[in-house]
């Protein structure tokens, strides 16, 4: 199937129309421009991933889409309609489909709450249901993360790393959602329990039709789950594509260095051998680079790129990326994929 | 990589009477807890030769930090005994006086950590703290010791070192602190460098520059490293040879390729295949079923074996760390009947059969 394709079978679940999120620094002389101008659209049903470095604005999206933060321009549209329009009670209903899973569950889980106390509080929040239909439900959640039934009375720490984040998926599976972001879902799991966690996802998404906005600074991680995936860099995205186009056929040199600097478990043979390695760090959000913000990284930036932000385009089909030089043939390199031949 | 895989090497320098660096026999560690003596590690054995690099690979819990801690003593409160020995460059680390390994911890063996904010004090500039080791371990004048700390901050890549020597750690990004830190480790010129995750709270982009520059000290300056790591990838870019860890124990011991390529321990195979892969397969990833034995009820016999997929008769015996040939160790009775997937899919590829033919 092309991507044009997809895209007519699939309206978009939430479309981000140049979102900005400001913070205020604490001294409140500075504003952090945590997230400056986003534009994108989730599709039912699929996976979106978001690749960034700490303070690239990614965790702040996340919060944004599921109003846990207001944008300070710009809009979050859920099925074509804007929650913040809504009437309180209606916002509040509402916000029920989109839920939201954070890296750690030992913060998210009270520990003095029982399992089946913390995946029933959703529910009785909700005022879902008799009590007796209630644990059903929450009963239901555990056993379809693939938690056995005597888990129910026990306590977070009686629990390992990986079922407390099984719990924390039940109770937000509890609500019957219809889009759920991920954020560092799987980040603080050991190797081993990553691979299930993210099979269950998976299995998840099959069987309830669910769509993920996948946030991760893996980018194994994120090339596994997503069908697409936006590369984030200082608030903004600089390139958006199918993920085996952005994790192949890179377009910005961002993406290009960023892939050239995971390290991969391949024999030294098998592993390209020029890698880039980025001068520098992220500039800061407060007094972003003028012009395209990667140029005090890149190592192709021209003067154009201090004097004029790059074009958010379609370079190729259902392909975006910011920079005014992705499309000169010599510029990009093909990505040696560490693939046998 | 000097002349063939460090493997072999090992095994040349062995004939040759050549002495390694760090030579742990029978290394094990207890801990005092409310619940009794808990045994955290046990019959660990290893060598590290002069200048290599060597990964210790493991999940949480499985020993590996306690096992770099404990080659420098650093054990904490609650430590109720160590078995065997650490033998470093001769001398018997396990049996040194409090006094003797004063003056072997930063200046012969020194360490870093993953989190250089919490090793680095916050009320003392960043020239302080590296000039520090300097003074504690030579008779050096104020001058000097400030030339060698610019020197050491501009040699691990810190622009305008005369500059930053001042500036206190809050006012460096992570990636300058863990350069710091590499600084004052490096200060003394240690023959061993010990490094505990040193590259786990950073970004992958700075993650690149950080490794590079160990790989490259080492290289240059005949450090040898013990790098300590959850992340396979990180032991593959870095390390010529890989020691994977268990529940307490040293499961396999290889070259890096050889062990990426064709894992002879079940375990090894089942952690590079439930990796997920930079490129999209979208697949089911294979897992490891159950989860790792806390340490109170550790099973008798191979201590994988209740998540192992080959468990077989035989596995309820004791498990030997057994020399597999060519160098390598494995603690596993199948290994030789056994024949394990690796990083690549399918192992027996072209490529893979070349990289283990080498």
């Amino acid at each position: 199937m092309t991507a044009a394709s997809v895209e007519q079978r699939r309206e978009p679940i939430v479309s981000v129309r140049d979102l900005q999120v400001r913070f205020q620094t604490s001294d409140r002389r500075a504003t952090v421009k945590a997230v400056d101008g986003v534009n994108f659209d989730v599709r039912r049903g699929e996976t979106f991933g978001i690749i960034g470095e700490s303070g690239s604005g990614k965790t702040t999206i996340g919060r944004a889409l599921v109003f846990l933060l207001n944008p300070s321009a710009g809009a979050i549209l859920h099925d074509g309609i804007d929650p913040l329009a809504l009437p309180r009670r209606e916002f509040q209903n509402h916000r029920r489909d989109y839920q939201i899973i954070f890296q750690d569950p030992n913060a998210a889980l009270n520990p003095r709450m029982t399992i089946l106390a913390s995946v029933l509080e959703p529910l009785e929040l909700a005022r879902i249901g008799s009590h007796t239909e209630r644990e059903r439900q929450a009963r239901e959640a555990l056993e379809r993360v693939g938690l056995p039934q005597e888990f129910g009375e026990r306590y977070p720490h009686q629990l390992s790393g990986g079922q407390k984040q099984r719990v924390v998926i039940a109770r937000a599976l509890t609500l019957k959602p219809k889009l759920i972001v991920c954020d560092e879902v799987v980040a603080a799991l050991d190797m081993s329990i990553r691979g299930d966690v993210l099979n269950l996802f998976a299995d998840l998404q099959r069987d309830l039709g669910l769509t993920y906005v996948f946030i991760t600074h893996d980018l194994a991680v994120v090339s596994h789950i997503s069908e697409r995936v936006a590369v984030m860099y200082l608030g903004q995205f600089v390139e958006l594509g199918p993920t085996e186009e952005v994790a192949e056929r890179p377009l910005h040199p961002y993406t290009i260095a960023l892939l050239s600097a995971e390290p991969r478990p391949l024999p030294s043979a098998m592993r390209q051998e020029s890698r880039i390695v980025l001068q520098g760090e992220v500039p800061s959000p407060i007094d972003p680079p003028s012009g395209c913000r990667f140029r005090t990284r890149c190592p192709h930036a021209q003067p154009l790129c201090t004097e004029c932000a790059p074009e958010w385009r379609e370079l190729k089909p259902d392909h975006w990326v910011a920079c005014h030089f992705a499309d000169r043939p010599n510029f990009r390199t093909t990505r040696n994929t560490g693939e046998a031949p | 990589m000097g002349a063939g895989p460090p493997a072999q090497r090992r095994a040349e320098g062995a004939r040759d009477g050549a002495r390694p660096l760090l030579s742990v026999r029978g290394l094990g560690i207890r801990f005092k807890t409310t619940q009794g003596i808990w045994q955290a590690t046990r019959r660990i054995d290893f060598d590290i030769a002069p200048g290599e690099r060597v990964g210790i690979v493991g999940e949480s819990g499985c020993g590996k930090t306690i096992t770099g801690l404990s080659i420098l003593r650093l054990l904490p409160g609650n430590f109720a005994g160590l078995d065997g020995k650490i033998l470093f460059d001769g001398v018997d680390l396990a049996s040194c006086s409090a006094r003797q390994m004063r003056a072997i911890r930063g200046k012969r063996i020194a360490m870093i950590f993953q989190e250089p904010m919490s090793a680095l004090d916050p009320v003392f500039t960043v020239g302080h703290q590296i000039a520090e080791t300097l003074r504690v371990h030579s008779n050096i004048g104020q001058e000097e010791a400030r030339a060698k700390t610019l020197e050491m901050l501009r040699r691990v890549g810190i622009a305008s070192p005369e500059r930053r020597i001042d500036d206190y750690p809050h006012q460096l990004s992570g990636g300058m602190r863990q350069r710091v830190m590499i600084a004052a480790s490096l200060i003394c010129g240690p023959q061993l460098l010990i490094a505990d995750e040193p590259t786990t709270a950073l970004d992958v982009t700075v993650q690149a520059q950080i490794l590079e520059l160990l790989r490259d000290i080492s290289e240059t300056s005949k450090t040898a490293l013990m790098l300590i790591t959850h992340d396979l990838g990180v032991v593959a870019e870095t390390c010529t040879r890989m020691i994977t860890m268990y529940a307490g124990e040293v499961i396999e011991d290889a070259a890096v390729d050889e062990a990426l390529v064709r894992p002879l321990h079940p375990y090894t195979s089942g952690l590079l295949r439930s990796l997920p892969h930079l490129s999209p397969r979208h697949g089911r990833l294979p897992s490891i079923p159950g989860r790792v034995p806390s340490i109170a009820e550790m099973p008798a016999g191979c201590r994988f074996r209740a998540r192992c997929a080959h468990a077989a008769k035989g596995c309820e015996a004791e498990q030997k760390l057994q020399d597999a040939g060519g160098g390598r160790r494995v603690r596993c009775h199948r290994f030789a009947e056994l024949n394990l997937p690796g990083a690549l899919h399918p192992p027996d590829a072209p490529a893979a059969a070349k990289v283990a033919t080498q």
